[in-house]
């Protein structure tokens, strides 16, 4: 067939091709529309004199606002509070998520029930955890945390205002370790029945067969819960909104322009912010996603 | 051997309800009057009471459930219609740059919110569309159609070839072989995308705090209008918080393998 008519047959294969780049083409425009041009204009923004409250004094200014966000003392804080915050809650996230994972992956009476309830927490809606969090365990007199920590002996602790870092990354915690959770579950439900047999037949030990089988095995689907669970985290805003308002070191890069923006009104040092942050995270984010989409492309997908 | 099995149930069982404490926590004070949420020691025995449900119907809570809804449920349509012909054209081979596509799509999503919200304000502000709920749906489409895409696209994968080269063979169209044969194979895919990025516009509380005020405000930005709460208001706020929880919860609930999938954009099997 293909010796009869090579060039229809190319040709008609040529329409496929334009037919389906076609069809990816609303997704295209859309995605560049909305995140694309705006990036442009903050851009844009970043070189104006632009405060709403000082409607007079608009104008061009440069570079002016990169020279205030770096000379002002906020930023590389916040770079720290943002680094600081994301690792601790991804590396705790991780462990508490494998240790329930490994927990999980056993036959015992109600393990799917355990499994509902373990998952919970990540659906709950992030400003209602928070909200939870605050009022209902870190309280002084009405926490349940505290009443604990009292009954203990103890003095109460003022969770949010004395150690708002634990606060935040408690929550944030206790919120993405059942993310990690289901990712490290289905590697190890995914791990061949027949090699963990043998294992055991050859006498390998539990703690053996862990470091030498599960492990390595594992090795990918830890990459993806991290990796995702960095760059979801990194963005981190609702509980340092709720519960520290950026105190005590969270104020994190998303909060600072939040703060710089709608409670400053100060659009072009905001767009600055913006900027910078999208430089900040490129660098964190191209490492990530080359990593990610080697993972994604060869990895646990096809 | 049985009696450490035992005791690894055990320990599985104290250590997963400890962790689900505090949800449970919030739907038992959601059914408190006010002293007793605000009871210490903690009351787990008590009469129901309604009053916090009552309360934050009065302030408008219906409302905002209904915007949440509308956004969340509209962006989701939105996104489907763009993300399944995209997530099949990037699943078929004859597209030059599929891996380009894909990075772009994905980088969209990893771009801080922070670097596209001011021109997006100033924008909808100039147009009138500050505080409306239509503009916020469009929003959360173009942040959660990356990873829609990226989760279609993995199910469409797994659509033997053979079957897409039948139908070809047949003289089916692209849209019929898309409609007709490809489709109904991944439909269960299809519903896992949409039912997560459901949740992550459902759940969203930066950009709906910012882009809404009163007429459009969703149910995120009505719950951390409690912060500034005086007096008792524990019962209330977790009556509120319970029914915004919710419809996340049971649909998470209803469908959990799905939700590994699309979590993990497809990595995961």
């Amino acid at each position: 067939m293909e010796t009869k008519a090579p060039l229809s047959l190319a040709k008609i294969e040529k329409r496929r091709a334009w037919k389906t780049r076609s069809i990816l083409l609303p997704a295209l425009i859309f995605a560049i529309l909305m995140t694309q041009i705006p990036f442009v204009v903050t851009i844009v923004y970043s070189s104006l004199n632009w405060n709403l409250l000082k409607p007079n004094d608009f104008g061009f200014v440069g570079f002016d606002n990169y020279i205030s966000v770096f000379t002002s003392g906020d930023l590389w804080p916040s770079i720290i509070a943002t680094v600081l915050i994301t690792s601790l809650a991804v590396i705790l996230s991780l462990l508490l998520g494998l240790m329930f994972a490994l927990l999980l992956d056993r036959k015992f009476k109600g393990q799917a029930i355990a499994r509902t309830l373990l998952i919970t927490p990540f659906l709950i809606m992030p400003a209602a955890a928070s909200l939870i969090w605050k009022y209902s365990m870190f309280d002084t007199n009405i926490g349940v945390l505290n009443w604990i920590v009292t009954s203990l002996g103890f003095d109460p602790i003022e969770w949010s205002t004395n150690f708002p870092l634990v606060t935040v990354v408690m929550v944030l915690t206790w919120q993405f370790t059942p993310f990690f959770m289901l990712i490290l579950l289905a590697g190890l439900q995914s791990q061949s029945k027949e090699v963990l047999e043998a294992a055991s037949v050859d006498g390998a030990g539990a703690i053996r067969t862990f470091q030498w089988i599960t492990l390595p095995h594992m090795r990918t689907y830890i990459e993806i819960s991290v990796l995702l669970g960095t760059i979801i985290l990194l963005q981190v805003f609702d509980p340092i909104a709720i519960m520290t308002k950026g105190t005590g070191g969270t104020k994190t890069l998303s909060y600072l322009l939040y703060e710089r923006a709608f409670i400053g009104l100060n659009v072009g040092e905001a767009a600055a912010y913006g900027v910078v942050a999208v430089i900040l995270t490129i660098g964190v984010a191209t490492i990530a996603l080359r990593t990610m989409f080697k993972v994604f492309l060869d990895g646990g997908g096809k | 051997m049985r009696l450490r099995s035992g005791l690894l149930t055990l320990l599985t069982w104290v250590l997963v309800i400890a962790f689900f404490f505090p949800v449970f926590w919030m739907f038992l004070n959601a059914f408190k009057s006010e002293n007793d949420a605000a009871s210490i020691p903690p009351k787990f025995f008590f009469t129901p009471d309604f009053q916090g449900f009552e309360l934050v119907m009065q302030r408008g809570m219906g409302s905002y459930l209904a915007n949440s809804f509308i956004a969340s449920v509209g962006s989701t349509l939105l996104i489907l219609v763009l993300a399944v012909p995209a997530a099949y054209a990037l699943s078929i081979r004859p597209v030059k740059k599929t891996q380009d596509t894909l990075f772009f799509f994905i980088s969209t999503r990893f771009l801080p919110v922070a670097a596209v919200i001011l021109p997006l304000y100033m924008i909808f502000k100039s147009i009138g569309m500050l505080d409306n709920i239509i503009a916020l749906g469009f929003v959360y489409a173009a942040i959660n159609l990356p990873i829609a895409i990226w989760m279609m696209r993995s199910f469409f994968l797994e659509v033997p070839k053979e079957i897409v080269e039948a139908a070809q063979l047949d003289g089916a169209g692209l849209f019929k072989e898309l409609t007709r044969v490809v489709l109904p194979l991944v439909l269960p895919g299809i519903a896992a995308a949409g039912l997560i990025v459901f949740i992550f516009a459902w759940n969203e509380y930066f950009l709906a705090t910012l882009l809404t005020t009163s007429d459009a405000k969703t149910t995120p930005p009505f719950l951390a209008s409690f912060v500034d709460g005086r007096g008792l208001f524990l019962g209330a706020l977790s009556a509120a918080a319970s029914l915004a929880a919710l419809p996340v919860i049971a649909a998470g609930w209803i469908a959990q393998k799905q939700l590994v999938r699309g979590l993990a954009m497809g990595a995961v099997k």
